[in-house]
């Protein structure tokens, strides 16, 4: 088992036609990845890359089987995607989009309370990189080849400090189980406590590594879950020393607004929970490493 | 996206908020002849400005004739004010608002915001209004109190009924008390807001309930459906490579420091910032072009980080996927033909096809320190800062 994707994953895009999606859509099939089709509302019927292309996903699903879906859709459309999504029964849905409105999200999150858990969708993002388990699958955007297969899981806000550490552990030739990038929104689909529940019975997973930030209260939710729960260890790094308060840091969540969400703050509390810190974003393979030799 | 106040009082009295009688003017002149046409006989002069704290730095003055209040105009009309939230550089004062003076019996707080832990939108009130809700947490967390609502249904009567007599509102005011709450509520949600704040809400001695001051910010990502709302910006507010950047498609955030950064993603952004801290230096500002690292974005990148006379060294930080390092730093190589670049600059490529990238930059001549890793780039910068 691999958290969230494997090489069973059937997957579609919606968005399937645009620049957006037809580019990462081929990204993904090159990686090997099983995409099996798209959704373009008003083009269902056609191809596209050799694949067919529907009007709803719940003809994708019908005539596909898909699980899987990364949505490619404006902002201002992103919502009802999501929705649609889950609605067809997609189990896995990516949102890569960067600019969905806050009050969007609660609309979703709040619409997807009328499923029970066993057929709830889970849903990553958005403005986030997607997932990858290194060797098996890609659901998302990042560069497929600086991920090593190996046993490490990484949840990570931002996607390209994502990128860093993945290279990082690559370095040190240590690999990766699975990368989920969780997004740098407010309000998202799955929280960092979320995601590190699915790897701490994941058996391909022995440790986690998790990149936070400024802004929110996930990362002390998820140490808190950590210390109470987990037996696989966790080491952070969370970003945003500099950062002046009240300010957004490019991610629309990146903001210091109450106590407990700044770095040092976090940094402080996460340690107390038992979770290894990386001092600095340079380090966090190392970090790593020195846990890894330790188990 | 924040607006002023005399532009939040008009929106909360469009959902049924009271507010006093006012106007705005941007003369002295107009000052006179607008204290006249609001009528009675003492007047409150508030400078706009993006920023809370305004009394204490001089920008609200309390006035007793129509002429008193065009030379408190006079005064304040074109002048900086500085706050504890703008700064020290400040903000101007181009707009003035003038209010009827309003007879204080109690001033009371109440605060609207996103609850990230709940998912939920969350109401704030407090018996302390006029301090800062930061202040009062501190000083009176006791009087403070909170009301999750659910967004699906929407603020309920009995939950803003609640709030009111929490608050400790005579039972004749209750129903004003939960409409000008249910108000708040409405305008919070409908019009896509990240905070609403009336503080204070008073409770005048003809047992009125008015929104004394607010202050109401907006979600940037909603803007495209909030056109009557995004009209409200006013850009003299704003950080002037600020707005360059948020006009090209930056993130960009002004800072004290002397290092310039320019770099993809968010996350890697604040990174690196903490790199340099931790090498010593401090950053100048926090730029981020994006996760692909366009050309185009690094060019304009280019451009903003020079406008700033405080950088003394550049800093460039690009983690490649898709968009290849070669593709990167052809872009960057480009950049530098348009721009003269006065500064050392530290370039850190890495990731997709960093060997092309490297060998690029090394081959077109440009004048740079190359560095490898994260920490290398850090320590560079604040070496080349030192020289």
């Amino acid at each position: 088992m691999t958290v969230l994707v494997d090489k069973n994953s059937k997957i579609i895009i919606q968005g399937f036609t645009g620049k957006m999606g037809s580019f990462h859509a081929d990204e993904m099939i090159k990686y090997g990845s099983n995409v099996v089709g798209g959704v373009t509302p008003g083009k269902g019927g056609s191809k596209h890359l050799n694949l067919p292309v529907f009007n709803t996903v719940k003809d994708a699903v019908n005539e596909t089987g898909a699980d899987s879906s990364i949505l490619f859709v404006p902002p201002a459309f992103a919502a009802d995607s999501a929705m649609e999504a889950a609605d067809a029964g997609i189990k896995i849905c990516v949102a890569i989009v960067d600019g969905i409105p806050s009050h969007d999200m609660i609309r979703i999150k709040r619409y997807m309370r009328r499923y029970t858990k066993s057929s709830k969708m889970t849903l990553v993002g958005p403005n986030c990189a997607g997932i990858i388990s290194p060797g098996k699958s890609m659901l998302g955007i990042m560069p497929g080849h600086i991920y090593k297969e190996g046993r490490i899981g990484i949840i990570s806000r931002s996607g390209t400090l994502g990128y860093e550490a993945a290279q990082q552990l690559k370095n040190l030739n240590i690999g990766v189980s699975t990368s989920v990038g969780i997004g740098g929104d407010p309000i998202n689909g799955s929280s960092f406590r979320d995601i590190i529940e699915k790897f701490e019975t994941d058996d391909e997973t022995d440790a986690i590594l998790m990149i936070g930030e400024i802004g929110g209260p996930q990362e002390v939710a998820a140490g808190e879950f950590a210390k109470e729960n987990m037996k696989k260890p966790v080491i952070a790094y969370i970003a945003g020393l500099t950062a002046p308060k009240g300010r957004v840091m490019g991610h629309a969540g990146a903001i210091v607004s109450a106590y407990g969400e700044s770095a040092i703050e976090k940094v402080e509390i996460l340690k107390e929970c038992g979770i290894t810190i990386s001092k600095n974003p340079s380090v966090m393979g190392d970090t790593v490493k020195s846990v890894l030799e330790k188990m | 996206m924040d607006i002023h106040e005399y532009q939040a009082k008009k929106i909360l009295s469009n959902f049924g908020v009271t507010i006093p009688r006012g106007g705005i003017v941007y003369s002295p002149e107009n000052a006179e002849n607008k204290a006249r046409e609001i009528g009675g006989s003492r007047w409150v002069v508030k400078a706009q400005i993006h920023s809370g704290a305004r009394g204490k730095a001089g920008g609200i003055i309390v006035c007793n004739t129509p002429l008193e209040v065009a030379q408190a105009t006079d005064k304040l009309l074109g002048k900086k004010l500085v706050t504890n939230q703008t700064g020290p550089e400040g903000k101007i004062v181009n707009r003035i608002y003038i209010e009827e003076a309003t007879d204080i019996e109690k001033e009371l707080y109440l605060g609207l915001v996103f609850d990230r832990s709940s998912e939920s939108i969350m109401v704030v009130a407090s018996t302390e209004g006029g301090m800062s809700v930061e202040e009062i947490s501190k000083e009176k967390p006791e009087t403070i109190i909170r009301s999750k609502i659910e967004v699906a249904v929407g603020m309920q009567n009995f939950q803003a009924r609640e709030l009111a007599f929490g608050l400790g509102i005579e039972p004749e005011l209750i129903r004003r008390a939960s409409d000008t709450i249910i108000g708040c509520y409405k305008a919070f949600s409908e019009l896509d807001a990240t905070m609403v704040e009336v503080n204070p809400l008073v409770i005048s001695k003809q047992k009125q309930i008015l929104a004394l001051d607010c202050k109401m910010s907006f979600d940037n990502n909603a803007m495209f459906r909030r056109s009557q709302v995004s009209e409200l910006r006013d850009k003299t507010q704003e950080d002037s490579k600020e707005i360059f950047a948020s006009d090209r498609g930056l993130n960009y955030v002004s800072l004290d420091g002397n290092i310039g950064n320019i770099i993809n993603g968010a996350g890697l952004a604040m990174a690196s910032m903490d790199m340099i801290k931790l090498a010593g230096g401090a950053p100048a500002n926090f730029l981020d072009v994006g996760g692909g690292a366009t050309p185009e974005k690094i060019v304009k990148a280019f451009k903003l980080v020079t406008m700033d006379e405080k950088v003394k060294v550049i800093l460039v930080n690009i983690f490649a996927g898709i968009n290849r390092c070669d593709w990167v730093a052809e872009g960057i190589v480009d950049a530098l033909k348009k721009i003269e670049i006065k500064v050392p600059l530290v370039i850190r490529l890495a990731g997709t096809n960093v060997e092309k990238g490297n060998q690029i930059l090394k081959e077109s001549k440009i004048n740079y320190i190359e560095a490898n890793t994260l920490e290398d780039a850090a320590n560079k910068a604040v070496a080349a800062l030192n020289k």
